[in-house]
């Protein structure tokens, strides 16, 4: 090492920012990969209900919401990839693309976009179709299920997102494609063609 | 001898404690591979001590080489690299011959199991006449002594492999592809088989259990296998019932004779019945399958079962249940 840098002192320099740059740009990618697999108390289901809203009745409070902590993460995204399909919401929104359930890769939310709306939507279930999963799917599961479906449109950071799906992915912004313009501006399905 | 004693490893999963006709051939290979390259070995050091030794006693006695050193050392050089060469000709060829012996399947095969690799459990199908048109367990597999059994084998998810030390060679399982292979125990025990391929998180804890045993013994167990599960007669195994049909559990696992029939996890039609739970992890008694149950990712982290959150009286009924299904 010490002859390579001997030459010059630019030489030397601008492999030590490099070096350091290159070191630095790999730690990121730690918590990427991180993987939560025993969450603490290991069997209990957390907080119970969450909170969609800051507004709330009596003494002010804590109004923080519930956050996902599997948002930013690969593992957890991949994990809801498998999950989505074990427990057949595949059957009704296809893979992201929609059929009897309305589709998720695009950007209409009818029940919200927020992490704790997509939570709440899974385990209440919804009108016209959307079975309640409470009580058959753990918190633990629903929260990456919930981290996946987000990146089926884009809403989680893409490097969260796999790069091996074999799902639709026709949508800029949906999973392995990098994001060229907004969800807002990509096509959308005529009126009379929307689920 | 103590060297031989640890390569011989736990006798129900060795190469060197062969049971069956395939396991007899890999196993003399073994030796055979063995007894050579000792040999070789000892020859080499030999060799290079010796010479080590003559050069130093040259050395001290002030000798010269001798004048043809040149032409002898060139002919030493010849001999070695042509014996090597020969020897590594007789490993390929003993290779190939032995793994062309093994690979044909008996035209009388009268048991097929259809063996599918998952994430990190071993999934098996008995083809067979009962209603199902299938008998269906896990991470267990019973053979009667004496008779060839013919395994298809598949892969779910990503490339795991079959090996069932003391009965034959490795089989790799690769998703959407089948492969067969075959082999028979001649003796009967309860051999230990480890996925080979390394296949994520918990490969280690990715077994599977061969047992061989007497005819009688082994249609006696199929019978149990094709009858739907036991219906609980008491009441708190009743409840253990509700608790798994209504929760957590039925949603991937399957119990034939009730409304349970997911096949993300494995069948528990007959769980009492098996002797170790999660793929070989554990004994299967009630106080593991407990822990198993409430805190899966302790035991296995990154098993694909996840956490389940129940109240006191409702796991207890869970087990009483889960017992009942001998």
């Amino acid at each position: 090492m010490r002859r390579v840098f001997r030459g010059s002192g630019v030489l030397r320099a601008s492999a030590l920012i490099a070096i350091t740059c290159t070191s630095l740009a790999s730690l990121t990618s730690c918590k990427r990969e991180t993987r939560r697999l025993r969450e603490s108390p290991p069997s209990a289901t957390p907080g119970g209900a969450v909170r969609v809203s800051s507004l709330q009745p009596g003494v002010a409070q804590d109004t923080t919401h519930a956050r996902n902590l599997y948002e930013g993460n690969a593992y957890a995204v991949s994990e809801g990839q498998r999950l989505f399909n074990w427990y057949n919401c595949s059957g009704c929104h296809a893979n992201g693309g929609g059929g009897m359930g309305p589709p998720l890769i695009d950007d209409e939310w009818i029940y919200g976009a927020g992490p704790e709306q997509i939570y709440t939507t899974i385990v209440q279930g919804r009108p016209n179709g959307m079975p309640s999963f409470a009580g058959k799917v753990p918190a633990q599961q629903v929260w990456q299920l919930v981290a996946y479906v987000r990146s089926l449109s884009g809403l989680n950071p893409a490097s969260t997102r796999s790069a091996r799906t074999e799902h639709m992915m026709y949508y800029p912004g949906s999973q392995a494609l990098p994001m060229e313009t907004s969800p807002k501006q990509a096509f959308r399905p005529p009126a009379s063609e929307m689920p | 001898m103590l060297l031989l004693q640890t390569l011989r490893g736990a006798p129900n999963q060795s190469v060197l404690e062969s049971s069956g006709p395939l396991a007899d051939r890999v196993e003399s290979l073994w030796w055979f591979a063995f007894a050579t390259a000792s040999i070789v070995y000892l020859a080499t050091m030999g060799g290079l001590w010796w010479a080590a030794a003559r050069a130093r006693r040259r050395e001290r006695q002030g000798e010269e080489l001798p004048p043809d050193g040149e032409r002898r050392m060139t002919r030493g050089v010849t001999i070695a690299v042509s014996a090597t060469v020969v020897i590594l000709l007789v490993f390929l060829i003993t290779d190939l011959t032995v793994g062309r012996t093994l690979d044909p399947v008996p035209r009388k095969h009268p048991i097929t199991v259809e063996l599918t690799g998952k994430q990190w459990w071993w999934d098996v199908q008995y083809a067979d006449t009962s209603a199902q048109g299938r008998v269906q367990t896990a991470n267990e597999i019973h053979i009667p002594v004496g008779q060839p059994v013919l395994f298809l084998l598949n892969a779910s998810d990503v490339i795991h492999s079959m090996w069932v030390p003391n009965l034959a060679g490795k089989k790799d399982l690769i998703p959407g592809y089948t492969q067969s292979m075959w082999f028979q125990a001649d003796t009967a025990g309860d051999y230990r088989a480890q996925c080979a391929e390394f296949c994520g998180l918990q490969h280690a804890k990715m077994a599977l259990h061969v047992i061989a045993e007497p005819q009688a013994k082994y249609e006696k167990w199929i019978d149990e296998q094709r009858k739907p599960a036991h219906t609980p007669t008491d009441s708190v195994a009743d409840r253990g019932r509700e608790v798994f049909l209504t929760g957590q559990c039925a949603m991937c696992h399957s119990i034939t004779g009730t409304s349970a029939a997911s096949h993300n996890g494995p069948d528990l039609t007959h769980l009492a019945s098996r002797r170790t739970i999660a793929a070989g992890t554990l004994p299967n008694t009630r106080g593991a399958l407990a822990g198993w149950i409430v805190d899966p990712q302790q035991v296995k982290p990154g098993t694909h079962m996840p956490p389940n959150q129940l109240a006191p009286q409702d796991l207890d009924a869970l087990l009483t249940y889960l017992q009942s299904l001998k």
